[in-house]
């Protein structure tokens, strides 16, 4: 059946409003994307880590979440959501149980890429039935915007500032993505909050549908952290994709395949400039950090188009 | 009809494990506690237990897999010691607050440094304060049967908490002894199925856990936690009541050794108990009133009960198996005198650090704490409160 998103929308709602998230935030968007994606008769297990979205969302005695929950920590996500796989496979096999839960992990970058790397490692090796949805806000925004291996080249963090002797984060992205499918996923992808969100809700659908440890990473834009308006945040998704800085991608089995490109890539500057993160980048004397950033966009599409053709 | 076998520790605690057949088990190895996730990696094998066995890539994990396991409705166990234990350390405290009754076997062992893999409670000592019951044993006897009671103090409604089952690493876990194993069927039936009320994949009814708790709510959870560890005390011996009644073995808050009319007395735990029964007994022979208390429980602490055991003392010792790093004594001493605060008539008392690291505790060494404790009675001075014995050149040693 054809993605409809009037459909989609009409589904019942299982990521209620009145959760503490900002305006112009993305992980409030991802997690009600991710909870469509659902067949509306499945159930979840959704495991969070320690995140904005963990204490937005879940402050006693009030939650958002519709389909059962679970926050231990920060770093052990994985973990957690090993345990609770390994408990629903215990209770199928002693009959106690129907075969309709799904069982969702989320976090953001630092949750996923840093911290919670090891669990998230070592659930994907063992081959566990879930699927890692990471909302990718490049920075650690819950405590106030300090680099992670996510945030990007020349980002201003609070701890890698912009400064007379500093141009931002001096080191580049970690591409968690590949590593993910390093470890043998049979589905990986990478996406955003777009237009019509079909391309997230076909991820998903893929990615929490196929059998064993599979993993969707969201670009997931922070107004805090970023420094944008909030209106902005589906224009900074869009420019995301339409410079090479977020490729939209899956991988299937170990299969690469571009979901989109652009029919012209547009400057990377256009992505940089809405943002205040980057504001330093555009000062006299600092140009060469914009064409530094290019170079390392277009390296990194380049080797990543090789990889799907 | 109890079954007469030789068992170490660590294969008594997989042995319960087996005849429980706990739905999940997340292991990550640790000497000396690594044979008990092995032993049962071969029932696995062998179809003796039906249970999901997951090989995690750390103790964090395991006990964190163990934490969403027991959430979405399920027992869930593990078993560690030492660096493992201490890695486990946060997690220890949500699976607590949680109330979530995972089972953690843990064969305790020295923390480093420097780096030591033999016997001390330097580790489960560090986590008294985790929210997790604590049961010791003295021997492999002792750790079998704690280990069949556990889940059901854990599970009990009034008490929801994680407990954590202690043996002496490689004293008792690696010893082969004589032990006394029950029926796999009666175990069961003692043991009992575990339904939770609310649970995370409870088709009917979907559950959150683990809120952010602000000021306004958070003091209320913990002190909820705090009445489930009083409540522990009930629970605990309404259970070693029934497991007496079931399997004929009494067991208590701790074992009063020769206590009846004891002047001078040690305050001990875990396997060097035995070693001082022998020195009580060689003691009693030539008339001197000597006696201990094994302490098996140590979380929640029996504060009444101990201060009533010891209230008609002169003098008491309380060996600490661990260092607290307080310059005050060791943790044990530390409950043990703030029991006896308020009792009308208290013991003078000195607090003795041994045994770190696996270093031997001897007979003779126990008797020379009861010529101490004798002198102590006599002279009504302690000398210093906090000493170490054992140590290479004896420096330690105050007459």
């Amino acid at each position: 059946m054809a993605y409809n998103l009037k459909e989609q929308m009409s589904k019942p709602e299982r990521f209620h409003p009145g959760h503490g998230l900002c305006a112009g935030c993305g992980a409030g968007i991802v997690s009600r994307a991710m909870l469509r994606a659902l067949d509306p008769e499945d159930r979840a297990v959704v495991c969070n880590a320690t995140s904005c979205l963990e204490v937005s969302s879940f402050q006693y005695p009030l939650t958002a979440w519709e389909d059962s929950y679970i926050h231990v920590a920060f770093e052990n996500t994985s973990a957690v959501a090993s345990g609770v796989e390994s408990a629903l496979r215990a209770m199928k096999k002693k009959g106690k149980i129907n075969d309709n839960f799904k069982i969702l992990a989320i976090g953001g970058d630092g949750g996923t890429y840093d911290i919670g790397f090891q669990s998230l490692s070592g659930a994907m090796e063992r081959g566990h039935d879930f699927t890692y949805f990471c909302y990718d806000n490049e920075a650690y925004m819950n405590t106030g915007t300090q680099r992670s291996s996510a945030t990007p080249p020349f980002a201003s963090a609070t701890t890698t500032p912009a400064g007379t002797q500093s141009v931002g984060k001096k080191e580049g992205k970690k591409d968690l993505t590949q590593i993910v499918v390093a470890h043998g996923s049979p589905y990986v992808a990478q996406t955003t909050l777009l237009g019509t969100f079909k391309d997230f809700h076909d991820k998903a659908r893929k990615a929490i549908y196929t059998e064993g440890p599979t993993f969707v990473n969201v670009l997931s834009p922070c107004p805090r952290g970023w420094q944008y308006s909030a209106e902005l945040l589906p224009e900074i998704c869009r420019l995301a994709v339409e410079t090479c800085v977020w490729p939209l991608y899956e991988v299937e089995e170990g299969e690469y395949r571009m979901t989109y490109i652009p029919k012209k890539k547009l400057p990377v500057e256009r992505f940089m400039e809405l943002q205040g993160r980057f504001a330093h980048c555009f000062k006299p004397g600092n140009e060469w950090t914009i064409e530094a950033a290019q170079k390392y966009v277009d390296e990194r599409w380049e080797a990543l188009l090789a990889k799907c053709r | 009809m109890s079954i007469k076998d030789r068992l170490s520790g660590n294969e008594a605690v997989a042995t319960a494990m087996r005849q429980i057949n706990p739905d999940v088990f997340a292991m990550f190895p640790i000497t000396p506690s690594t044979e008990i996730p092995q032993y049962f990696a071969q029932y696995v094998a062998d179809g003796r237990v039906d249970t999901e066995f997951i090989c995690v890539e750390s103790e964090h994990s395991s006990m964190s897999a163990c934490i969403g396991a027991e959430a979405a409705g399920c027992r869930a166990v593990t078993a560690t010691s030492s660096a493992g234990l201490s890695y486990m350390n946060e997690v220890l405290f949500c699976a607590a607050s949680l109330r979530l009754p995972v089972v953690l076997a843990v064969s305790c062992r020295a923390l480093t440094g420097p780096i030591n893999i033999n016997h001390d409670y330097s580790d489960s000592m560090a986590e008294r304060d985790s929210g997790f019951i604590q049961i010791y044993a003295e021997n492999n006897q002792e750790v079998y049967d704690n280990y069949l009671q556990a889940h059901r103090i854990g599970e009990h409604e009034g008490v929801r908490l994680p407990v954590m089952i202690c043996q002496d690493g490689f004293i008792t876990s690696h010893a082969l002894e004589n032990i006394e194993l029950e029926e796999d069927e009666a175990v069961k039936a003692f043991v009992g199925e575990y339904c939770p009320e609310n649970y995370l994949l409870k088709q009917e009814n979907p559950l959150a856990v683990g809120p952010y708790g602000t000021s306004p709510y958070y003091m209320e959870a913990r002190v909820a936690q705090a009445e489930a560890m009083k409540k522990a005390k009930e629970v605990i011996l309404e259970v070693a009541a029934d497991f007496e009644k079931n399997f004929g073995r009494h067991y208590g808050f701790f074992e009063e050794y020769r206590m009846e009319d004891a002047e001078i007395a040690l305050v001990i735990m875990g396997s060097s108990a035995g070693t001082a029964k022998a020195a009580v007994d060689e003691l009693r022979e030539q008339g001197v009133k000597a006696g201990l208390v094994k302490v098996r429980v140590f979380r929640p602490f029996p504060a009444e009960e101990l201060a009533k055991a010891l209230s008609g003392c002169s003098s008491v010792a309380v060996m600490d198996k661990s260092e607290g790093f307080s310059a005050h004594g060791g943790p044990l001493f530390a409950d043990t005198a703030a029991s006896l605060i308020n009792a009308p008539r208290r013991p003078l008392m000195i607090n003795i650090v041994y045994g770190l690291g696996g270093r031997d505790f001897t007979v003779s060494q126990a008797k020379r704490v009861f010529a101490r404790l004798e002198n102590i009675a006599r002279t009504k001075e302690t000398g210093p409160v906090y000493t170490h014995l054992g140590q290479r050149d004896d420096r330690e040693e105050v007459q």
